[in-house]
């Protein structure tokens, strides 16, 4: 007779909503890879009348813009540099977090005090402005602004990192790594780090929503890379059509909101079933 | 009180210094400086007056005394000198500030007043219809972006029904009108931008509040307020709630800086006339005397707003003052 240990994603399915966060993130992952074979040229060609409603014309599903851009191909495009982005900036943002947090926690004193303030200084900087100085700055292209958005993205991180972390570094375990004679680098990266994972990893999958909240940000502000298909952008170029138009800033918003709504629900379910303890929080 | 006071203000200074050397050193990083943009468009190209204007503004100077400059006249609340507008900086951010503010207000408002009726009624009716439709709601306002919202917002109340304008701070007209027209018209215009702004907020203080409402209501105490005879919404408002207002509170203030950054953007699409039109008007325009104003003045009342929550706290929740 086996105790019951569900597996991890036994008890992520157990959360309906997380399961259909994951079903939506999967579709769209979907539509990112089959965009180069579904629409291989370039998006942001015009290819039909402007202004054609969805719905209309089984070429363009999801309509035209004002200038006669397919908004299928661009959602399917814009697919990619959403996900990259939202990935790569939550990545950096984990990395950054993850060392700054444990680095912060392991030798505690003036180390931890310097880097927790240093931290501090990232927190009250109002995170869209910060990305939007630096995007200026240094040019919007994908790179930067994935850049940008890891950097206004760490914090939270890097406090949860430390937290975990000094409730493991006196635990039994470590102590017998160190009597051990296991060198501090080993003990940090292959003892305790696995241990301080978990409720990292649900806060790295929230970052990628927030990071794709802020790339739209960029991107409806007109600060993107222009070359790029994006869904933020195009929301911002529908906003001058609201009166005969408004589906252009529509279906992308749309489309922002289900992929930011799947990685929250996803993130949610994460929590659930790697931190049994917190689920009724 | 004040000595707690004294220690959060004292601690906040270092803070400050850290973002002021941050975000100086990081525009000294822009390639091309706001002088490019300024000579460009009054078409200067004379090197002699170049030459002149890099010594007006102090940029013929080392980085490093460059800085201590900044620092030292920000200390004297002074954020340098704005071109575009031929103001000091302050005065720039000072004038914009308002509309900001009472965007910001009225947003939290209307996210405190929805967000905690919602997460009340969804606790104290939890696992009903109601719990699971406001859960959905807010799940949902937690993931639209806040400009989109406000496009949509517009599409349905302003251009398809016509009940509020579609942009801007007041009408053309307001100004030869007595003060009660002004505040209506402001509040009219008001509408769309903070509901764009606040939905999101009513969405996290929803959750939060359903959460903490949930784990008060299974207390003791809660149990010995209905045992002594007191009515069901009783108990929860009078008992519940006030235990349950605490992790609001800490939103808030650790909120406020999102809250301004929100803003920049639903300012855009309103015609808001804020710190966030500000602030975009002046990246694009690389006049960064005022960015690095904004960012720099924005961080200090993220900083003050945060003391101002940890001494709220102390008059809040009585076991934190006796530590």
């Amino acid at each position: 007779m086996a105790v019951a240990t569900p597996g991890l994603f036994r008890r992520f399915a157990r959360n309906r909503a997380a399961l259909l966060g994951l079903i939506i993130l999967i579709a769209v992952i979907a539509l990112a890879l089959a965009a180069p074979t579904l629409y291989p040229r370039n998006p942001l060609r015009i290819v039909g009348p402007a202004e054609l409603w969805p719905l209309q014309d089984p070429r363009f599903p999801l309509g035209t813009d004002s200038i006669g851009r397919n908004i299928a191909a661009i959602i399917a495009h814009g697919a990619r540099a959403t996900l990259l982005i939202g990935l790569f900036a939550s990545l950096t943002a984990t990395l950054i977090g993850v060392t700054i947090g444990s680095v912060a926690a392991w030798f505690g004193g003036w180390v931890d005090e310097l880097l927790m303030r240093f931290t501090e200084m990232f927190q009250v900087v109002p995170g869209l402005v910060f990305v939007l100085t630096i995007v200026s700055i240094l040019g919007g292209t994908v790179q930067n602004i994935t850049i940008a958005v890891g950097v206004v993205s760490w914090t939270g991180i890097a406090r949860l990192t430390r937290a975990e972390f000094l409730t493991l570094r006196d635990r039994e375990f470590v102590q017998a790594c160190r009597a051990m004679g296991m060198p501090d680098w080993r003990i940090v990266l292959a003892e305790v780090l696995p241990n301080a994972l978990p409720p990292v990893i649900v806060l790295s999958s929230l970052a990628v929503a927030s990071a794709i909240l802020f790339e739209s940000a960029v991107s409806f502000l007109g600060l993107g890379d222009p070359q790029v298909a994006s869904w933020g952008r195009l929301v911002g170029e529908g906003r001058t059509l609201i009166r005969s138009s408004w589906y252009i800033s529509a279906v992308p918003g749309v489309a922002i909101m289900l992929m930011v709504l799947a990685l929250n629900l996803i993130g949610d379910g994460l929590n659930d079933a790697l931190n049994p303890k917190l689920r009724n929080r | 009180m004040l000595r707690l006071l004294r220690r959060r203000l004292l601690q906040g200074v270092p803070l400050i210094l850290g973002v002021i050397i941050m975000n100086f050193l990081l525009i000294q990083a822009a390639p091309g400086s706001f002088l490019d943009v300024m000579s460009a468009e009054s078409q200067v190209s004379d090197p002699a007056m170049l030459e002149q204007l890099r010594v007006t503004y102090g940029m013929d100077q080392p980085v490093w005394l460059q800085l201590v400059k900044y620092i030292w006249s920000v200390a004297r609340l002074d954020f340098g000198f704005s071109y575009r507008q031929n103001m000091p900086v302050l005065d720039v951010i000072l004038a914009s500030l308002p509309a900001t503010l009472v965007l910001m207000l009225a947003s939290l408002l209307i996210a405190l007043l929805l967000g905690v009726t919602a997460g009340v009624v969804a606790a104290v009716k939890v696992n009903t219809i109601w719990d699971n439709l406001l859960s959905f709601l807010a799940v949902l306002f937690f993931a639209a972006p806040s400009f989109w919202l406000g496009i949509m917002l517009t599409v349905l109340f302003a251009v398809k029904l016509g009940w509020v304008p579609v942009g801007g701070m007041m009408s053309i007209t307001a100004a030869n009108q007595g003060v009660l027209d002004v505040v209506l018209d402001v509040l009219h215009h008001l509408a769309l931008p903070a509901m764009a702004l606040g939905l999101f907020y009513a969405a996290v203080y929803a959750r939060v509040m359903r959460a903490a409402m949930l784990e008060v209501l299974s207390l003791d105490f809660i149990r010995t307020a209905r045992a002594k005879g007191l009515g069901r919404w009783r108990v929860v408002l009078a008992h519940g709630l006030r235990n349950a207002l605490l992790p609001i509170v800490t939103l808030f203030g650790l909120q406020f800086g999102t809250v301004l950054g929100g803003s920049i953007v639903v300012e855009t699409v309103f015609s808001w006339p804020g710190l966030g039109s500000l602030m975009l008007d002046s990246v694009s325009s690389r006049n960064y005397p005022v960015v690095l104003g904004v960012l720099v003045f924005s961080s200090i009342v993220v900083i003050l707003v945060n003391i101002a929550v940890d001494l709220a706290y102390l008059r809040l929740d009585p076991r934190i003052r006796a530590r």
